[in-house]
C-alpha cells in the first residue's frame, strides 16, 4: 500500500476544495476520479454563490472574494446578484428571499420597474421589479474546479484522473484504502465525495446514503455586451452572464435516473427542453432575443430525500467522511472544503453548526422513499398523460 | 408526500412534459444530397410517410457565421433572398422532382438542430423526436426511423490573414458554385493538391472562374496525375513545397496570397480575391453524436464517423459515414508546416481570439488580463502529466472552440495542435462532444410556444421545498411556513 494519509474519492468541486484545504495545511492528500477534474455537474451549473439556506452561507460569503488570491488561479468570481421579476408572483417570491437575507444580516434592495431596467440592460418592458442583493455573486465553474485542482497540486496534493474507485477496503472496523485498477491506495482518513456514485461505494461498507440521480440541463448563448451584474436571473431560471458575455442559464424539468455505475460513460443526453429554456430566457431578457444559442449542457446531479447536503463523519467506521451537496455544491464549495477539512482533522466543523446535515436524519427512511416521493426512473414507471396534468 | 400513492410521479420532473408532436413521419431524412434523396425515394416507394429536410439554402446570417460550411464571406447578395434561393437550390438537386412525385414532404432551408431517441437516461419521450428550425422558428416532429445523410463540412486551418473575407473552404465553394450559383469571387488560389483540390479547381474553371494556382506543402502534387496535367494544360500553376505565409487584403477582403517555400527561401506573391482551403473534409457527425450513435475515429476517412451505419432506428449514409482518401496524415503535414512557417501567434480560434501559443500555454482568456504568476508553471505539458490531451478540457481553460461558429472553424485544427503538443497523432485526440442545438439559432427562434403546457411543473431547480428552508429554521415552527412556498434564488 502506498502511504497517503487522506484519500478523497471524487474530483468534483467539493472533493477538490477539501483537497486544497487539507493540502495547504501540509496534509498528504490523494484525490481519485474516474475522469477529468470537475467534469460532471461541478462544471455544469449556474455558478451561483448565494446560498442563504445553508449553514455554510456566511463562510461562503467570506471566502469567495478572496478565492482568486488564495488559489492563485482565476475563478472569475464577481460579487452581487439581481433577481429580475417579470410578474408579480415572482416578484413577491423574490422579496421574500430579500427578507430572509435581511434577517441573516445582508443587504438587499427592492427595485421598481424603472430601476430594474436600469440595473439590467437586457431587461424589457415586462420587468415589474427586481431584488438587488449586495452579497453573494457568481463564478466560472469550469475555471474554478481547475483552480482548486491546480492549487491543491501546488501544495503537494496528488490528483489521479482516469482512476475510478472500485471499492473501499476495510481493515477491521476502519476504512483502510480504496481499490483501483492499479491496486489499493491506502488511507488513514477517507472522504467520499463521489457525487451520484457515492451511494454504491458507501453501501459496500454498510453505510446507507440515500441518493437519487437526475439529469439537469442548461443553454449557453453567444456573447453579449456585459451587464453590470452578471449574476442576474429570474423567470424560473438560474444562471449568469459569464465574464465573456455568454448567457448561461438552466432550470425546469429534470429526469430521474437509476443509480449510476462507478465507471464508464454516463448517459447525459440533452432534450427538447432547450426550447423551453430559450423561451424563458427570451422573456427574462427581451433585448437578448436575437442572441444565438450555441451550446447546451446536460449533467447528472444527486439529490438526498430532503434535498439537503450530507456532511458527516459517522461514528462507524469513524474514519470515513461523507460529502454530498444534493445538487447544490458549486457556490458553497469554498466553505464546504473548509467544513470537510475540519471533519477530517478535528472531527467537527469549527465555524458553523452542521449537525442537521448528518446522515442519521435518514435512519428511519422508508426503503421505498424514491417511489413514495415520485422520484422514479420513467422506464420503471410508465407514464400516462393524466400524470402530466 | 409521506405515504405511498401508486403511480405518483414527481410533477416537477420531465415525465409527461413532451407531448406527441403534431407532425410525425415514418421516415425522416436529413440531407438532400444523393444519399438522402435516394433514401427518401426508397422510403416513399415502400409506402412510408417521408420527410426530406435540408438546411440549404442557409440564410445570410448563418453563412456569415460559416455555418455549415466555411463560406468565408464570398457569397453574393443573392443569398439574402431566401425564397428565391430555395427555387435555385431545389432546381439543382438531382432527382428532386421524383421525390416530390413520390409524395415526400420536402423542406428546404430547414435545419435539424437536434434529435432524440429513448436511451438510458432519456426515457420521457413519447416517440423519437427531431428539432427543426428556420431562422424564425423551431418545431418538433416525430419519426419512426431517421436517415442522417448530413454530408461533410470544411476542414479549416489558419494562417496569417486567413480570417479575412475571401478565405473559404472547398465545400462552401462547391455549394456556392453548384447549388446556390452565388459565388462572389473571380480569381482563386486553391490550397491542397489531392483529388479534392484538383476537382475543386476544375469545377471553378468549368464555371468560368480563374484559378491562378494550387499550393501544396508536400514536395509534389498529391492527386491523380491526369487531373494535375489537365489543370496545368489549362494554365494553372502548381506551387509544391510551398506554404501560405499571409493572405493580403483590403476592406473588400483578400487581394493576394504570399507563399513561402517550406524549405526556406524567397517568398512569392499571387494576386487573387479568393483562397480556397481544399486540404480536407470532415464528416458531419454532430447530429449523430447528439442522437447517441457511437462514433469511432477513422484516420483514412476524414475523422470521427459512426461506428456502424445502422443503429436501431438510426441509419447514417453518405459522406457523414466517412470519405475514402480523406487521410488525417495529409492534413497533419499541413498543420505541422503551417505551425513551422507561421509560428505560434496565429489565431487557432478566431471566434474567441485564442492563438496557437495560448493553446500550448493553456492560457486563460484575454478578458481576464495577464495570466496570474502561478500560470508560469502550467502549460500543456504539465496538463498532460495528469491525463491524455482533452479537447473539452482545453475549451474550458482557454475558450478555444467556444464561439458562435460552434467550432466549425477550429475544431480539427485544435485537435491537431493538441496532437502535436502531446506528440501523438490526431487520431488519438478524443472527440469534443457535440450538443444540441447543432446550429446556432436565436433564442427567439429556438423558443417553444408560450402556452400553459410550457409552464406546467416548471421550477428553477428540483422543486424540493425542504432544500431551501434556512438552516436555522429547520426543525422549528417556521419550517412549515417555508415549506409552503419554494422560494429560492
Amino acid at each position: 500500500m502506498s502511504g497517503a494519509n487522506v484519500v478523497i474519492i471524487g474530483a468534483g468541486v467539493t472533493g477538490l476544495s477539501a483537497a486544497w484545504w487539507l493540502a495547504r495545511e501540509g496534509v498528504c492528500v490523494t484525490v481519485l476520479d474516474k475522469g477529468v477534474v470537475g467534469y460532471e455537474a461541478s462544471s455544469r451549473n449556474g455558478g451561483g454563490a448565494t446560498h442563504y439556506q445553508s449553514p455554510l452561507f456566511h463562510e461562503e460569503q467570506r471566502l469567495w472574494p478572496q478565492m482568486d488570491e488564495l488559489l492563485g488561479y482565476p475563478t472569475e468570481h464577481r460579487p452581487e446578484r439581481i433577481v429580475l421579476a417579470t410578474n408579480e408572483a415572482h416578484f413577491n417570491r423574490y422579496k421574500r428571499t430579500a427578507a430572509i437575507l435581511g434577517e441573516l444580516g445582508y443587504k438587499a434592495d427592492i427595485l421598481d420597474p424603472k430601476q430594474a431596467r436600469e440595473a439590467v440592460p437586457l431587461a424589457g418592458d415586462n420587468a415589474v421589479g427586481a431584488v438587488h442583493i449586495h452579497t453573494g455573486g457568481q463564478a466560472n465553474p469550469q475555471r474554478t474546479v481547475q483552480a482548486f485542482a491546480w492549487a491543491a497540486q501546488d501544495f503537494g496534493a496528488k490528483i489521479l484522473q482516469h482512476t475510478p474507485a472500485l471499492g473501499i477496503e476495510m481493515r477491521g472496523s476502519r476504512a483502510a484504502g480504496v481499490r483501483t485498477a492499479d491496486g489499493v491506495i491506502g488511507c488513514d482518513q477517507l472522504v467520499v465525495a463521489a457525487g451520484p456514485q457515492s451511494g454504491i461505494l458507501l453501501r459496500e461498507i454498510g453505510i446507507d446514503l440515500p441518493l437519487a440521480p437526475a439529469r439537469a440541463e442548461m443553454i449557453v448563448t453567444e456573447a453579449l455586451p456585459l451587464m453590470p451584474v452578471g449574476g442576474t436571473d429570474g423567470n424560473g431560471l438560474y444562471g449568469r452572464q459569464t465574464l465573456r458575455g455568454n448567457l448561461a442559464y438552466g432550470g425546469g424539468w429534470h429526469e430521474w435516473m437509476d443509480e449510476l455505475p462507478l465507471h464508464g460513460k454516463l448517459p447525459r443526453p440533452s432534450t427538447p427542453v432547450l426550447q423551453h429554456l430559450s423561451l424563458r430566457l427570451a422573456q427574462l431578457f427581451p433585448k437578448a432575443a436575437h442572441a444565438r444559442v450555441i451550446r447546451s449542457w446536460a449533467g447528472i446531479v444527486e439529490n438526498t430525500p430532503d434535498g439537503r447536503p450530507v456532511l458527516d463523519r459517522p461514528e462507524n467506521p469513524g474514519n470515513v467522511t461523507i460529502a454530498t451537496m444534493s445538487g447544490v455544491g458549486f457556490g458553497l464549495s469554498p466553505a464546504t472544503g473548509h467544513a470537510l477539512r475540519d471533519l477530517v482533522i478535528d472531527g467537527q466543523c469549527s465555524f458553523a453548526d452542521i449537525s442537521k446535515l448528518s446522515l442519521s436524519r435518514f435512519k428511519n427512511l422508508d426503503p421505498d422513499w424514491r417511489r413514495i416521493q415520485g422520484w422514479v426512473t420513467p422506464s420503471h414507471h410508465p407514464i400516462t398523460q393524466s400524470h402530466a396534468a | 408526500m409521506d405515504s405511498f400513492v401508486p403511480g405518483y410521479i414527481d410533477p416537477k420532473s420531465a415525465a409527461g412534459k413532451f407531448p406527441m408532436p403534431e407532425q410525425k413521419f415514418d421516415l425522416l431524412v436529413v440531407g438532400a444530397g444523393p444519399s438522402g434523396v435516394a433514401a427518401a425515394l426508397a422510403g416513399a416507394r415502400a409506402g412510408k410517410s417521408v420527410a426530406l429536410v435540408d438546411e440549404h439554402p442557409v440564410t445570410s446570417g448563418m453563412a456569415g457565421l460559416d455555418v455549415p460550411y466555411f463560406f468565408g464571406g464570398r457569397a453574393t447578395a443573392a443569398i439574402t433572398n431566401q425564397a428565391r434561393m430555395i427555387e435555385t437550390v431545389a432546381a439543382m438537386i438531382p432527382g428532386l422532382d421524383e421525390v416530390f412525385d413520390a409524395g415526400v414532404e420536402v423542406m428546404l432551408g430547414v435545419s435539424v438542430w437536434g434529435a432524440w431517441i429513448t436511451s438510458p437516461g432519456l426515457e420521457i419521450l413519447p416517440c423519437p423526436i427531431a428539432g427543426l428550425a428556420t431562422d424564425e422558428r423551431s418545431w418538433l416532429v416525430g419519426f419512426n426511423e431517421i436517415v442522417v445523410a448530413a454530408g461533410a463540412r470544411d476542414l479549416v486551418v489558419s494562417f496569417a490573414g486567413s480570417d479575412q473575407p475571401g478565405v473559404m473552404g472547398a465545400q462552401a465553394l462547391y455549394t456556392l458554385l453548384n447549388r446556390y450559383e452565388a459565388f462572389a469571387g473571380r480569381r482563386l488560389v486553391i490550397l491542397g493538391s489531392d483529388r479534392l483540390a484538383l476537382e475543386t479547381a476544375l469545377l471553378a474553371l468549368d464555371k468560368g472562374f480563374e484559378v491562378a494556382a494550387l499550393v501544396e506543402v508536400r514536395a509534389s502534387p498529391q492527386g491523380p496525375a491526369e487531373l494535375v496535367a489537365e489543370l496545368a494544360a489549362r494554365g494553372v500553376e502548381f506551387f509544391s513545397g510551398y506554404a501560405p505565409a499571409k493572405a493580403e487584403s483590403n476592406t473588400d477582403g483578400v487581394t493576394g496570397l504570399r507563399l513561402v517555400p517550406v524549405a526556406g527561401g524567397p517568398e512569392k506573391k499571387i494576386a487573387c480575391d479568393t483562397i480556397c482551403l481544399a486540404i480536407g473534409l470532415v464528416p458531419s457527425v454532430e447530429l449523430l453524436d447528439v442522437l447517441g450513435v457511437p462514433l469511432t475515429m477513422d484516420a483514412e476517412k476524414g475523422g470521427f464517423v459512426p461506428a456502424s451505419s445502422a443503429n436501431g432506428c438510426i441509419t447514417a449514409m453518405g459522406d457523414c459515414t466517412g470519405m475514402p482518401g480523406q487521410s488525417l496524415a495529409y492534413r497533419m503535414d499541413w498543420m505541422r508546416v503551417l505551425l513551422a512557417t507561421g509560428g505560434r501567434e496565429i489565431l487557432a480560434c478566431t471566434c474567441e481570439e485564442v492563438t496557437r501559443a495560448d493553446v500550448f500555454a493553456v492560457n486563460p482568456p484575454r478578458y481576464l488580463g495577464p495570466p496570474p504568476n502561478a500560470m508560469a508553471n502550467r502549460d500543456l505539458t504539465t496538463l498532460l502529466k495528469d491525463g491524455p490531451p482533452d479537447h473539452d478540457q482545453m475549451k474550458r481553460l482557454t475558450r478555444v472552440s467556444m464561439g458562435p461558429c460552434q467550432a466549425r472553424r477550429c475544431r480539427e485544427q485544435i485537435a491537431m495542435l493538441l496532437a502535436i503538443g502531446a506528440g501523438t497523432g490526431p487520431e488519438d485526440i478524443k472527440l469534443a462532444g457535440y450538443r444540441a442545438p447543432v446550429r446556432p439559432l436565436t433564442l427567439a427562434a429556438l423558443a417553444a410556444a408560450d402556452d400553459a403546457h410550457t409552464h406546467a411543473g416548471w421550477d428553477v431547480w428540483f422543486g424540493i421545498p425542504a432544500q431551501w428552508v434556512p438552516y436555522a429554521d429547520i426543525g422549528t415552527s417556521r419550517e412549515t411556513e417555508h415549506m409552503a412556498e419554494d422560494a429560492h434564488l
